[in-house]
């Protein structure tokens, strides 16, 4: 390799090195600020020693808690339970739930504390996983019984 | 491998190698793509969660891996292009990004329109989604850089730097899921080990990856030919193309 390109590497790969280390220095730097949503578990026993305070906006990411879904007979108002690996956090609700909405499903609340472990939500938002199967595989794999959600019996 | 490769930083060599694979990418991708988004569209299984819903991942995934594959491969030429001075490699970036500007837009907008109905929103600034749009920006600035300056060479050199220097958000886009809590899900076939979907969805998926490379492979090839004689419209290697009639051209 002749001089004036190995200059020109060395030049070009410090460029690329140098903003690269910054960069990731910065996302160091902001490190879960950049996380979409508390864990349940974040919200009561804290997160890096810090506590959300009441009243506090956030967003809140667990599994619905099965058995915990109820609906409000004359209105569309629901509360659930979420649960990641710990303690187990409210959340209130009214309006439309997305379609993937189920015991046990992964969601992200958005909304305000309303108590330590009380969540008023403003928007609810289903997950996925990433695994992708037919029906019966599902059901022979995970034992999972895919139930369309209107035939669902919450109460 | 540097004999077999050093012809082709000759323009006039490499627009025959283009002229030469233009026709089997093309092929390739037809060959592909239409099986596979059959296959994949219509008798694919439902998924058991989402649906037919899901089947959105056929033009999602493909065209996502291939948003941050096209920038992967614009970066190399970007980087042979500013050490070797290059003049094909220089055409090859400016050759890709709106290419890769338009997958990345592909993936945006189908991701939107999976998102409404599964998620239940469109848009989240959750890390995975944020840092894909900064691809999206990252092709512009590329395009908008190599467009501004008059003359080609420095718009190349700029254009190329900003190349380079946005690979460091590959990385981020890919690990985003793993790093941060997300609303996206993670990595269903771009990981070590076993792909977390089943195998009848699993074939036509690949199907349409590979369908959807060789036509980003395809256009790439066209836009560099178009590029190469357009930036070298007065060498006589163009007008003996065009017939050996300057006026022709």
């Amino acid at each position: 390799m002749n001089p004036r390109r190995k200059q020109r590497l060395i030049a070009v790969s410090t460029v690329v090195v140098v903003i690269g280390a910054a960069i990731g220095l910065m996302l160091y730097a902001l490190g879960q600020n950049i996380d979409l949503f508390y864990t349940p578990s974040e919200i009561v026993q804290g997160k890096d020693g810090v506590k959300p305070r009441v009243g506090q906006r956030l967003r809140v990411g667990g599994l619905v808690v099965p058995g915990s879904v109820k609906r409000d007979e004359n209105s569309l108002a629901v509360t659930f339970d979420l649960v990641d690996t710990g303690p187990i956090v409210q959340v209130s609700y009214q309006g439309i739930l997305p379609d993937l909405f189920r015991e046990g499903q992964g969601i992200v609340a958005t909304g305000h504390l309303s108590a330590a472990n009380q969540i008023l939500a403003e928007e609810v938002l289903a997950k996925h996983d990433e695994e992708y199967m037919p029906p019966e595989l599902a059901e022979a794999m995970k034992g999972i019984k895919h139930v369309k959600p209107q035939d669902a019996n919450y109460n | 491998m540097w004999k077999w490769l050093h012809p082709y930083a000759k323009t006039e060599q490499a627009y025959r190698l283009c002229s030469t694979l233009l026709p089997w990418f093309a092929v390739a991708s037809l060959l592909c793509l239409i099986p596979g988004l059959i296959w994949g569209l219509a008798y694919a299984p439902a998924d058991y969660q989402q649906g037919d819903s899901f089947r959105i991942i056929y033009l999602h995934v493909p065209s996502a891996i291939l948003s941050m594959g096209a920038y992967s491969a614009m970066a190399v030429a970007a980087f042979i292009g500013l050490v070797w001075q290059i003049r094909s490699a220089d055409m090859a970036v400016a050759a890709i990004a709106p290419v890769g500007a338009v997958m990345t837009f592909i993936a945006l907008f189908t991701g939107a329109a999976w998102g409404k109905p599964m998620w239940g929103t469109w848009w989240v600034w959750d890390a995975r989604l944020t840092s894909e749009l900064i691809l999206l920006f990252l092709y512009l600035g590329v395009i908008a850089l190599y467009q501004s300056f008059e003359d080609k060479q420095q718009g190349s050199k700029a254009a190329g730097i900003m190349a380079l220097v946005g690979v460091v958000n590959l990385p981020i886009i890919h690990y985003s899921v793993e790093w941060w809590n997300t609303l996206h899900q993670g990595a269903t076939i771009t990981k070590f080990g076993k792909p977390s979907i089943a195998p009848d969805m699993l074939w036509p998926l690949l199907l349409c990856l590979a369908g959807l490379a060789f036509v980003v492979g395809a256009l790439s090839l066209y836009r560099l030919q178009t590029e190469m004689l357009r930036r070298e419209l007065h060498r006589p290697w163009v007008q003996k193309l065009a017939g050996g009639n300057s006026d022709a051209v």
